[in-house]
């Protein structure tokens, strides 16, 4: 994984440096990872792994592909209601279910990725926040199947026989979901395609000439990006055992923009490094009771922006880098 | 008269009530070196925007070995064997010379993201071989940023000749080159143009009387004259027009 701003592609001198860096941080991820329900509550830690999925999947678009989603909370909702259902309805083991919400999200990213990729820059944006609204208040107002404002409730998580109604165990079932759908992330990144997103994002034109179709790449990305917030989201569903109308609400998409940009844009280690300090952050802020978490979060996030234009993780890799 | 490798018919491009490209009509013959030349404004990289897809013709058609390609995107024509440089040199900032010919080289592999990008190196000695050609072998690991002008130039055309293009364009390969640099690109054109028809903008007189079998003068969007180099020099409309002007800059 890559921990430059904007990530760059097989430089050897390099890489030879990072030849060390990167399996440490790699086994001190892996090691966190597996500890972590034993340090925090188990709750958290559950949360922390959802989050690092989505706002990995907003990265994969902002920092590789050059593409801001304002609406990524449609991708994240729908999976979650997509997943709730398979398991109200269907009583599908927990992975299934998940799988089949990150199924539907990519479903539902196609037709609005193929408008949204003709648009570029704030326009993009808004096509995207656009449609994320619809898909809003599609769920509120289809209350026979979502639940609308009361959202749904009660959603089961099964493995076979397994007992996952403890969260301490539920965690390590995730696990594999998550370390699958962020190695999906990184395989992206670091694949023909990841090479041929960069070249776009850098320079559209030029692309072009050499004979990629850049809408149709930008396209995929922004379905994979969906399958993978979609993991996310599912998981979150089965988390809470509940899915609720905030899952797709514009905020929602505005606090993965904001991990993604506390942590650094363009390197998956920021993203995971930016959505846990906002979980982390707003939870502690929350058992606290302060009285406007919104109100620090923002604050934070402002003087990130002024202070760190690599984000935090950003800044913090370029300091070693430049030692 | 030679096959026609690349055919314009009466192509008009207007933008907001300003005709930029009026009724060209051109005829680039298989195999030859065609150079568009004319002053400032005269319409020759709206033109060749025109012919590589870039943008859309208000009027007219486009053909390409008999083919009609009128209003294909970009990457369509790129693939149908028309590769193109760049006046403004537009390359991918952070790779490096290598990695910018085997994305141009990749082609459907850039599809597989489940693929790790070393996949790409199986393309690594036919990069070498092309940057080899363009004499930028040595620079093959500096990234695009930090090349000289001449030497982004030259990789330009590696890019271009990396598509193995049938037809090629090239807007103003020499613009802001150093001497030496130019005699090296007339040479190297003179070398990849076998098995392949060259067109190309180009201010540097020198260059078009070394290369072009053919010159079209646009002035103001039209055809002024069209004909071999040393018969559209000693015209005196050209002159006029444009030449007067170089020669005295010479």
């Amino acid at each position: 994984m890559t921990t430059d701003v904007l990530p760059e592609v097989g430089r050897p001198a390099r890489a030879r440096a990072k030849r060390f860096a990167r399996p440490a941080l790699l086994a001190a991820g892996l090691i966190v990872a597996v500890w972590l329900p034993n340090g925090i509550y188990t709750g958290l830690a559950v949360d922390l792994l959802c989050w690092a999925l989505f706002a990995v999947s907003v990265d994969l678009l902002l920092g590789y592909a050059g593409l801001l989603s304002f609406g990524h909370a449609a991708y994240w909702g729908s999976s979650a209601y997509a997943t709730g259902l398979l398991a109200v309805h269907l009583g599908l083991p927990f992975p299934l279910a998940v799988l089949g919400g990150a199924l539907t999200a990519a479903l539902i990213a196609i037709p609005v990725g193929f408008l949204a990729v003709k648009r570029v820059g704030i326009y993009f944006a808004m096509v995207t926040l656009a449609f994320a609204q619809m898909i809003y208040f599609i769920a509120n107002e289809w209350r026979s199947v979502t639940g609308g404002e009361n959202g749904m409730q009660s959603v089961p998580r099964t493995l076979g026989s397994a007992d996952l109604s403890d969260n301490y165990y539920f965690y390590y079932a995730a696990l594999p979901i998550v370390l699958g759908g962020l190695w999906l992330a990184w395989r992206i990144v670091h694949s023909p395609f990841g090479r041929v997103l960069v070249a776009i994002r850098d320079n559209p034109a030029r692309a072009r000439a050499l004979g990629y179709p850049v809408h149709r790449y930008k396209l995929a990305a922004f379905v994979l990006s969906a399958f993978v917030a979609g993991l996310g989201g599912g998981l979150f569903a089965l988390a809470h055992q509940f899915v609720s109308l905030d899952t797709l609400h514009w905020t929602t998409s505005g606090k993965a923009v904001i991990m993604v940009v506390l942590g650094g844009i363009g390197t998956l280690w920021g993203a995971l490094f930016g959505s846990s300090f906002v979980v982390v952050l707003e939870d502690s802020l929350s058992q606290a009771d302060f009285a406007s978490p919104g109100l620090l979060t923002g604050g934070i996030f402002v003087l990130a922006v002024l202070l760190f234009r690599r984000g935090l993780w950003g800044s913090v890799a370029a300091f070693f880098r430049r030692r | 008269m030679a096959h026609s490798a690349l055919t314009a018919r009466a192509l008009t491009r207007d933008f907001r009530g300003f005709r930029a490209v009026d009724a060209v009509d051109l005829e680039v013959a298989d195999g030859s070196v065609h150079a568009l030349v004319g002053p400032n404004g005269a319409g020759k990289t709206t033109l060749f925007n025109l012919l590589t897809g870039f943008l859309t013709p208000t009027a007219g058609r486009i053909e390409v070995g008999g083919r009609d390609i009128t209003g294909l995107a970009p990457e369509k024509i790129a693939r149908l064997g028309v590769a193109r440089s760049f006046q403004i040199t537009s390359l991918f900032g952070q790779l490096t010379c290598r990695e910018h010919v085997e994305l141009a080289l990749a082609g459907d592999l850039g599809w597989k993201f489940w693929r790790s990008d070393k996949l790409l190196h199986r393309h690594r000695d036919q990069a070498m071989s092309l940057l080899d050609q363009v004499g930028l072998a040595e620079h093959a690991e500096s990234t695009a940023d930090s090349l000289a002008y001449g030497r982004k130039r030259a990789l330009e055309l590696a890019l271009a000749l990396a598509l193995d293009p049938k037809v090629l364009l090239l807007d103003e390969p020499t613009a802001g080159m150093g001497v030496e640099d130019v005699d090296r690109t007339v040479d190297l054109i003179g070398r990849v143009r076998d098995g392949r028809t060259v067109v190309m903008v180009e201010h540097n007189m020198s260059v078009v009387g070394a290369l072009a079998d053919q010159v079209t003068v646009l002035q103001a969007g039209k055809v002024l004259v069209e004909g071999a180099y040393a018969q559209v020099r000693d015209d005196e409309r050209v002159i006029s027009a444009y030449l007067g002007e170089a020669h005295v800059a010479d």
